[in-house]
């Protein structure tokens, strides 16, 4: 019974409301103002192995790679990357992890902000972490780059670059000219870095783009180590000097 | 005997429909009547009964383009939509279902009618939930050619469109034997929101005409190494490409005429002297802009935007999104005729016949060679002599000591403003180009439509000179992906765009990006500023060049909230979006009289 009631009572209600809003339906109220409509604030992910390659370079064959990814907006941006080189056959690997904020400050730039952890497996393990911050985006003529200053626990202070071009031959085969180079302020021999220079690194890959998201490569790849970076490595045996050849995928979700 | 007799029947008459239902499906999907060429005008949604009802059903639709087979959104069951005919003067009643499991809406596409019926969810009503009928009801107050689509989200690229004709009260001043609607699209078997992301990723995604190499090479043989060089150095400082044209290609889209692909070849037919009314609409829900023409037949454009305007003779016309344009052709000989769409950067068409029987098809012209940007859709000043080319990026003069140039050819400054990150470029000089056909086109020979051919048939009501300006530059960030008003992407503003009951203003669109922006205007027409004066033609959508000063006279006579933006589908869902708010004196957007 009481139920009917209050049923009746809300249709009334109902009813009267209708009737004071108006008869037509040009009187209906809309919604208010409101810019939460579209997809312009929308948060997205992107993860890209950009090299995963096999090289060759004085009989030990490492495989390298270089994988980074992001999940956020337009102008802010949580990146995770990490690059490194692995012989597993000598149970050897250097890597670099880095976990950074972007925040856009120009059309093409971002400055970049966080922590890297490098890791080592050579004589023993050993790691260091370090406070990074950075550059990275598209600089005039389409180079892309991306470019860190990064300080250790230790205090030591050194900084990196890496720039890249896409070359198109054609519409998929697309030929990528890249530059890197990396600096230090102090000598940390227990890391193989010498004040100054450390090194020079210019290379060369071909990709067939089959479809966007997947394109195999073969390349070239010049180090050279320089200054006391060098002189350390002379001092510990090593080449100073490396080409390689290489071969490997680029791929992206 | 005769209940078995009645059985047979039934029986027979059921499987007679399903065989050609089933012959239906095999041909293209679920198409709607105007896509065959037996098609008569009759077959038609007209309003039924009493009130003036249509009932409409949005629903998913298995559909198959080109052999392959997707699914779609359609409207009572056809991709594209069925054809609504309207007679003005009539109140109508359109019953909306939802049958998706998502909201939807549907917006009446230049319909001047209470903003609540607008069907722009979260502007003009809350949508239409899944399940639920929402009824638009409106008084019909104009004719011409239309059409409507979701604006819900990105459905419009799934199929969610159709043609709406509306006839007029009076003797329509176009004279013709017979009309067909012809609503190109652009179809593609991804999910939008793939295609989305994946321009997000990466802008060039579907740019398949880069220049390479080679190009460059052959660009120096062409134009000497100096001008090669000057010309990709202008591009490279700006990290911009010459081959931006559209975002969304042929790489992934199928263009669609009346909903059939290139090779299943849409028929019109004609009798040899009729004059043959063709009704052109770009429901297109990608970057799709298209360059028309029927090789053979000269067109005589005498509609845009629904509007009638003095007859002009072309050869071709580019439609932007959105627009409509109404041509009469009339074929002398007993032959079929080619109708060809170009995809603007000419990586695909859409194509159908025009021939006297039913099954002809007439010789497909080949693709013409995809346009190249140049220093003038940089917003670079264009002076030959002076090849130093100050262009986007330094801002010197002022946005409030520009003179209103009205067809003048001097190219205006831009102001010091350069909008932010949204914008990677400003154009620094800004042209009037309403005498250009725009890219990649004119050249060849063709007299091609130029927004200063059109002159309205009915001088327009309001004769105020504006009262004040409203400028607003179309910007953006391709490789970012964000695209915007004056820098500002719709989720970044606080409130609407504030016009004024009855007011009169000026609305300047300056197209800051290397792009065509198709710019849509709910609720009120925009009078094109290109010197017809009283005779300015009506429009509700304008295609603005790169670095295009463009300016349209405004009187908003229906109140309430109305959007405003790109009708790029991708461009409006990020960020290129407005709401315009029409309100009296005292702040009000209801009550008003509509009878």
């Amino acid at each position: 019974m009481n139920s009917i009631k209050r049923t009746s009572i809300f249709i009334l209600t109902a009813f009267v409301i209708i009737a004071i809003g108006g008869s037509s339906a040009f009187a209906q109220k809309a919604p208010e103002f409101n810019n939460d409509l579209m997809m312009g604030d929308k948060t997205y992910a992107y993860l890209i192995a950009d090299k995963l390659e096999y090289r060759s370079i004085n009989g030990s064959n490492p495989v390298m790679w270089d994988i980074k990814g992001y999940i956020g907006k337009d102008l802010g941006k949580f990146w995770f990357k990490s690059h490194g080189e692995a012989v597993p056959t000598e149970s050897q690997a250097h890597m670099e992890f880095q976990g950074l904020y972007s925040r856009a400050i120009s059309p093409y730039l971002d400055v970049t902000g966080g922590l890297r952890y490098d890791l080592a497996y050579e004589h023993g393990n050993k790691s260091r972490g370090f406070a990074t911050v950075g550059l990275q985006g598209k600089a005039p003529y389409f180079i892309h780059f991306e470019s860190g200053i990064y300080v250790s626990e230790a205090g030591n202070i050194s900084a990196d670059l890496e720039a890249e071009y896409d070359l198109l031959f054609t519409q998929r085969l697309i030929g990528q000219p890249i530059f890197e180079t990396s600096i230090a302020l102090q000598d940390v021999p227990e890391w193989g870095v010498g004040s100054g220079f450390n090194n020079i690194g210019l290379g060369f890959r071909l990709r067939y783009e089959f479809v966007r998201e997947f394109a195999p490569y073969i390349g070239i790849n010049w180090e050279r180590q320089l200054g006391e970076t060098a002189d350390m490595a002379r001092a510990g045996g090593g080449h100073i000097s490396n080409f390689s050849m290489l071969g490997g995928v680029r791929m992206w979700f | 005997m005769s209940e078995d007799n009645n059985n047979n029947m039934t029986r027979r008459r059921f499987l007679r429909y399903t065989a050609s239902m089933a012959a239906m499906a095999g041909i293209s999907s679920v198409l709607p009547t105007y896509a065959f060429a037996g098609f008569n005008d009759r077959e038609v949604l007209t309003p039924k009964g009493h009130d003036n009802i249509i009932d409409l059903t949005i629903g998913k639709m298995p559909h198959k383009i080109d052999g392959q087979k997707g699914e779609a959104i359609g409207i009572n069951g056809s991709v594209p939509g069925p054809l609504i005919r309207l007679q003005e003067g009539q109140d109508v009643m359109l019953r909306v279902t939802n049958e998706l499991e998502e909201t939807t809406s549907i917006h009446w596409h230049g319909i001047l009618l209470p903003f609540q019926m607008d069907g722009v969810p979260g502007v003009s009503f809350d949508g239409i939930a899944p399940g639920e009928t929402f009824e638009y009801q409106y008084p019909v107050r104009q004719n011409g050619t239309y059409w409507y689509h979701s604006h819900s989200g990105l459905q419009e690229q799934l199929g969610h469109y159709g043609p709406m004709i509306i006839d007029p009260a009076e003797e329509d001043p176009v004279e013709y034997d017979r009309e067909y609607p012809i609503v190109l699209s652009d179809w593609t078997f991804e999910d939008p929101h793939d295609v989305l992301d994946n321009v997000i990723s990466l802008d060039a995604y579907y740019n398949y005409q880069q220049r390479t190499l080679g190009e460059f090479f052959k660009d120096i043989k062409e134009k000497g190494f100096g001008d090669a060089v000057k010309d990709y150095h202008s591009f490279g400082k700006m990290r911009m490409k010459a081959t931006d044209l559209l975002d969304i290609t042929g790489a992934t889209y199928t263009y669609l005429m009346n909903g059939r692909d290139p090779d299943s070849n849409w028929n019109a037919l004609f009798k040899k002297g009729e004059k043959v009314r063709l009704r052109f609409i770009n429901a297109s829900a990608g970057t799709t802009a298209f360059d028309v023409r029927i090789p053979g037949l000269e067109m005589t454009v005498v509609q845009a935007d629904g509007q009638n305007v003095e007859p002009v003779p072309i050869d071709e016309f580019r439609i932007g999104i959105a627009e409509t344009y109404d041509v009469i052709v009339e074929p002398k000989e007993e032959k079929p005729y080619t109708i060809f769409a170009e995809s603007l950067d000419r990586s695909g068409y859409a194509r159908g016949t025009l021939a006297p029987r039913e099954g002809m098809s007439a010789e497909v012209p080949d693709l013409r060679p995809r346009p190249k940007r140049d220093m003038k859709d940089m917003g670079m000043a264009m002076d030959m002599d002076n090849m130093d080319m100050e262009g986007m990026d330094h801002g010197e003069m002022d946005h409030g000591s520009m003179e209103m140039s009205d067809n003048s050819s001097e190219p205006v400054k831009h102001g010091p403003d350069k909008h932010g990150i949204g914008a990677a470029a400003i154009a620094q000089n800004q042209f009037n180009r309403l005498d250009e056909p725009g890219i990649g086109l004119g050249n060849d020979g063709r007299k091609v439509l130029v927004y200063n051919d059109l002159k309205s048939l009915r001088p327009n009501k309001d004769t105020r000179d504006a009262q004040r300006d409203v400028e607003l530059h179309l910007t953006g960030n391709m490789e970012r992906y964000m695209w915007s008003f004056d820098g500002k992407q719709f989720h970044e503003v606080d409130g609407p765009i504030e016009f004024t009951h009855n007011e009169r203003l000026r609305l300047t669109l300056v197209n800051d990006t290397m792009m065509e922006h198709p710019i849509h205007l709910h609720g009120m027409w925009m009078e094109l500023e290109n010197g017809n004066g009283q005779y300015n033609p009506r429009q509700h959508t304008l295609l603005v060049q790169p670095a295009q000063r463009i300016s349209a006279l405004v009187t908003p006579r229906d109140k309430g909230r109305w959007a405003f933006h790109c009708h790029i589908l991708y461009h409006m869902e990020r960020g290129m979006f407005r709401v315009v708010q029409v309100a009296d004196e005292d702040g009000s957007i209801y009550g008003q009289d509509y009878s």
